[in-house]
This record gives C-alpha cells, sequence and structure tokens, in this order.
C-alpha cells in the first residue's frame, strides 16, 4: 500500500494535486469559524468571487451561496488595463534596459562616470517613486507603467551589461579577422550573445512588470485588479482581496509562460542537458 | 627575389604591468621572419614563449611595440585582411547552424547571398561535414567543430593561413586526420602558411620550414630549419622516414635547452 502512495517520480502529479487538496480542505474547515472567517476568508467564496468576476452566468441560491451568486463578468476591464500596463512595462523596460546595457558595456568610460549613480539608483527602494509617477503621469495607466519601468530596466540593465562584457574575446577577434565591421559586430557578436543573458533576467522581470503595475494600481487608480483589491480592503473583504491575489498569481504565470515559450523558440542552438547525454 | 606574403620585421612586444609594483612584461623582442607565398611554416617553442603574440602580431590584431609587419610588401595597419585566423580554442558562435557559421564572413563582406550560400556548401563538403548544415556547434563533436572552423577561414579564400596550435584540443587520431586534411587542401591551394604549435612532430610532417623560438621573456627565432621530405606527405607515416627523425633530433637538440628553461620559469613563477 505504501509502496504505491510514497512520492516518486510516477506519483508527483498526484502529490501536488493532494497537498493543493488539503491546503483549502483545511482552509474551508477554518473558516467554518465565523470569527476567523473574517481574516482568512473561505475558500468558496474566493471561488464564487472569481466566478462572478469572469462568468455572466448566475448560480441559483445553494449551500455554499444562500443569497445565490450573480455572474457579473465585470473583471475584464480591469484585468485588461493590468495586464496593459504590465506588457507596456515589460516591453519598454526591457528595450530600455537593452538599449542602456548595451551602451555602457561598450563605452567603458561612460560606464565608469555613471557607475555610482547607477549603483545608487539600483539600491533605492522604487517603489516609493510611486506617489512621485502619480504627480507627473496622472492616476492612468502611465504612472503605473513608469513605476514597472524602473522595476523591470534594472535587471534587464544589469543582466545585458554583464552578458555584452563577458562575450568571449576568441569570438570577438575571430569576428574581426572575418572582416566584420563595428556594426556588424553589434549585430552578429554582442547582441546574439547578450541574448541569453536578458532571457534569463526575463523570467524575473515580467513578475516585477506585474509587481509594478498593481502596486501602482494600489496607491492610486480608478481601474486595474490592483484597484480592485484595494477597495475590497476597504470594506475588509477578504474574499475578493484572495480572488485577486488568484487571478494576479494565474496571469503571472501565464505571462512567465509566454516568456518561456519564445526563449525555447529563440534558443534552439543552446544544448539541453538531456540532448548533450544523448550525443 | 620573390616578395614575401607575410614579413614581420624587428617585433618587439612589451605588455603593460598590471600594478605598478610588477615590471613591464616583455613577451617577444627582435623576432624577424618571413613566410614566402606558398609556404608552410611552422613556429615551434616551449609553452608560453609568446607564440600566440607573434600570431596576433600577423593577424593585425596586436601592434607590436617596435617593428612592423609587411603583407605582400605593404606595411600592415589595423586588422590584416588579406589572412584568415584558426584559432586555438573554440571561435564558433553557438547561437549559429554550422553552415551560417561558414557564412558568416562571406556576410560581413557582404558577398551575394545565392553566391554565399553556394560557395559555403561548398566548403562544407570539402571538409567533409556535408549534411551537417543545420547542425549547431554543441551537436558536432571538437573534431567537427575543426572543420566547421577551417571551413568557415579558408571560404574567404585568404592569401595567407594562421595557425594557432588548432589542433591542439583534439585527440591523437582526429588530430591526424585533421592535418592531413589541411595538407591536402593545402596542396591544392598553395596559400602561405603560418602555423603555430608546440608539437614537433606536427611541425616536421608539415611544414616546409621549422622556426625555434627561444624560451620567454623576450622570445626571439633561435634556429631555422628546412624541412626537405618529399611532399605529398601522410603525416602519420612520414614520421617513420629516416630523415623525420634525423631532423627531429636536431630541432630536439636546439629545443629541449629551451623547453627546460620555460618550464623552469614557469615553476619559478608558481
Amino acid at each position: 500500500m505504501w509502496s504505491t502512495i510514497k512520492p516518486q517520480e510516477s506519483n508527483l502529479r498526484w502529490w501536488q494535486v493532494g497537498l493543493l487538496v488539503a491546503f483549502l480542505g483545511l482552509w474551508q474547515w477554518a473558516s467554518w469559524d465565523p470569527k476567523l472567517a473574517f481574516f482568512l476568508g473561505n475558500p468558496v467564496q474566493v471561488v464564487g468571487r472569481v466566478w462572478s468576476w469572469f462568468l455572466p452566468v448566475d448560480i441559483a441560491p445553494n449551500v455554499f451561496f444562500p443569497d445565490g451568486l450573480k455572474g457579473r463578468a465585470d473583471i475584464y476591464i480591469h484585468l485588461g488595463v493590468t495586464l496593459l500596463e504590465t506588457v507596456l512595462a515589460f516591453g519598454l523596460g526591457t528595450l530600455m534596459g537593452l538599449v542602456c546595457g548595451l551602451w555602457l558595456a561598450l563605452s567603458p568610460l561612460t560606464s565608469a562616470i555613471l557607475d555610482p549613480y547607477i549603483k545608487a539608483a539600483n539600491a533605492m527602494p522604487r517603489v516609493i517613486l510611486a506617489p512621485i509617477f502619480a504627480m507627473w503621469f496622472g492616476l492612468g495607466i502611465w504612472s503605473k507603467v513608469a513605476l514597472a519601468v524602473t522595476l523591470v530596466f534594472f535587471i534587464v540593465f544589469f543582466n545585458v551589461y554583464q552578458g555584452v562584457r563577458e562575450v568571449s574575446p576568441v569570438l570577438l577577434a575571430n569576428a574581426r579577422m572575418l572582416g566584420a565591421q563595428q556594426k556588424q559586430l553589434l549585430r552578429t557578436v554582442y547582441l546574439p550573445s547578450a541574448t541569453s543573458w536578458v532571457f534569463s533576467s526575463l523570467h524575473t522581470s515580467v513578475g516585477l512588470a506585474f509587481v509594478g503595475a498593481v502596486v501602482g494600481e494600489y496607491l492610486g487608480s480608478a481601474r486595474g485588479v490592483g484597484y480592485l483589491i484595494q477597495q475590497a480592503e476597504g470594506t475588509f473583504d477578504v474574499n475578493t482581496v484572495f480572488a485577486g491575489i488568484t487571478v494576479l498569481t494565474a496571469f503571472a504565470l501565464l505571462l512567465d509562460g509566454a516568456v518561456g515559450r519564445l526563449e525555447r523558440h529563440l534558443m534552439v542552438w543552446q544544448p539541453r542537458s538531456a540532448e548533450n547525454e544523448r550525443l | 627575389m620573390e616578395t614575401p606574403a607575410l614579413e614581420l620585421c624587428n617585433i618587439r612586444c612589451t605588455f603593460r604591468p598590471r600594478s605598478p609594483l610588477e615590471a613591464a612584461y616583455t613577451a617577444v623582442a627582435d623576432t624577424s621572419l618571413q613566410v614566402q607565398p606558398g609556404e608552410f611554416v611552422s613556429v615551434v617553442g616551449p609553452t608560453g614563449c609568446g607564440k600566440s603574440t607573434l600570431l596576433n602580431v600577423a593577424a593585425g590584431l596586436l601592434t607590436p611595440s617596435q617593428g612592423e609587419v609587411r603583407v605582400f610588401g605593404q606595411v600592415l595597419q589595423g586588422i590584416n585582411a588579406r589572412a584568415g585566423y584558426m584559432f586555438q580554442t573554440e571561435a564558433l558562435m553557438p547561437w549559429r547552424s554550422a553552415l551560417d557559421n561558414v557564412l558568416l564572413g562571406l556576410q560581413y563582406h557582404h558577398t551575394e547571398p545565392q553566391q554565399a550560400q553556394a560557395m559555403a556548401l561548398d566548403w562544407m563538403s570539402r571538409v567533409g561535414l556535408a549534411g551537417f548544415e543545420d547542425r549547431y556547434p554543441h551537436q558536432l563533436s571538437g573534431g567537427m567543430r575543426k572543420r566547421v572552423a577551417l571551413a568557415q577561414t579558408l571560404v574567404l579564400d585568404p592569401d595567407i593561413i594562421l595557425m594557432d596550435e588548432p589542433f591542439s584540443a583534439l585527440d591523437i587520431q582526429t588530430r591526424q586526420l585533421m592535418e592531413t586534411e589541411v595538407l591536402d587542401l593545402w596542396a591544392r591551394q598553395k596559400k602561405a602558411v603560418l602555423f603555430i604549435t608546440h608539437d614537433l612532430d606536427e611541425a616536421i610532417a608539415m611544414s616546409d620550414r621549422v622556426i625555434v623560438l627561444s624560451a620567454g621573456p623576450a622570445t626571439h627565432p633561435m634556429g631555422e630549419f628546412t624541412i626537405d621530405l618529399p611532399r605529398p606527405r601522410h603525416v602519420a607515416e612520414v614520421r617513420t622516414q629516416a630523415r623525420f627523425n634525423e631532423l627531429h633530433g636536431q630541432i630536439w637538440e636546439l629545443l629541449r635547452d629551451e623547453v627546460l628553461k620555460g618550464y623552469a620559469q614557469q615553476l619559478r613563477k608558481a
């Protein structure tokens, strides 16, 4: 009996699902006490909230929802705004990080001059810039994009900088001997060899783009999932807060998966460990 | 007399010390050598004696502190555009397939794409890699990667070929195979070759002339030997000839002391 359910390679998935079920069960059990449920929320209510956010289908009154559940399907505008901010910040931040990283890595003098300021800007807790951005860019999406860009930028920047500086000198010498001009070196040597560094940074930065967008919304906005969460907290609606967190987590995973797909597509040349063994 | 394809005149290379406490390091001093068009010249010397420095000077990757390089009579400035360089370590771009690596130089020179493709395919088959065009470097063996590097260099049809211990990382069988192939390719279109190695057998088996360098610092040529073994040669079989052993003995006589000196210096440094 134990030998079949003992955690091993083949039943990993079952254990993962089991863990989730156990956690939700425990949560549901704890939330029977209304005092605890006020702080902890209730998984069924959280699911109900997600349902009514996404689906325009009403549910008749039942055991879990004595008052019934209205399918409002009203999250899309908020989710759309948050995703738009995230994607814009991710794109802009990555592009700026790439350009600045390349520029500073290829111009050692500039990088030497700017070095202390870059270190300071990176060390600064940049979330506190949110109110300033709200002042500069208003309460629309651009103040959130700006905040998220400051988070994404440095991750990509440092990775590109490192990546370009660690380009193999032999590769460079070889390209020069084959007749590469400066521009061709940039396109055929520096950029491709920085790509693998960029991708390793993109997984981190896609999450941070989300953080920037949501925190920005949380601190002042009229739309977005961060705004929904902030409103719910104002009325002690802890179920909606958890529902918001669940939705955000799911979409962050989706975006990360998209980055992973793009990476696998663009980095076919990289050896995978299994492939190496076979050859 | 014909203009040499490559001529190093009184080259001296001094490297700036890394800290003020250290003395400046002179890797190469008073070195002159010539390679005639179509001549295969090998340079042997103990490890760390500045052989690669010399080759980088000939390639134009390194500007000498003193002296000048002449390429077909012209003083070299910047990169030596008439030379192809085969590096000791991996120089293929891992993100490009074998064929794209061979195409690289042609793309830099803005060769018409269809013609470039045809030339690259031709060279892939000449180095025995037809059918491997789509592989990435990590999917090829060490010997195959060297072949791609060889095709990458030769597809540009350079007048001078510089080789820096290109086969030192290969196992002995692959190495002899590659040496034979390089000799075959060279025999078909005689180019000036400057071949750096620490392997005396390899140097004698392949070259018209072997130059022996002294131990560093301030490396300079100590002796020159004309290799009068008949061509075409098969690198594995030529080693059994009496004349090969005779030449080997003569050169080794000169090289041995330098190798010991070089070794002693490395011990002292460590």
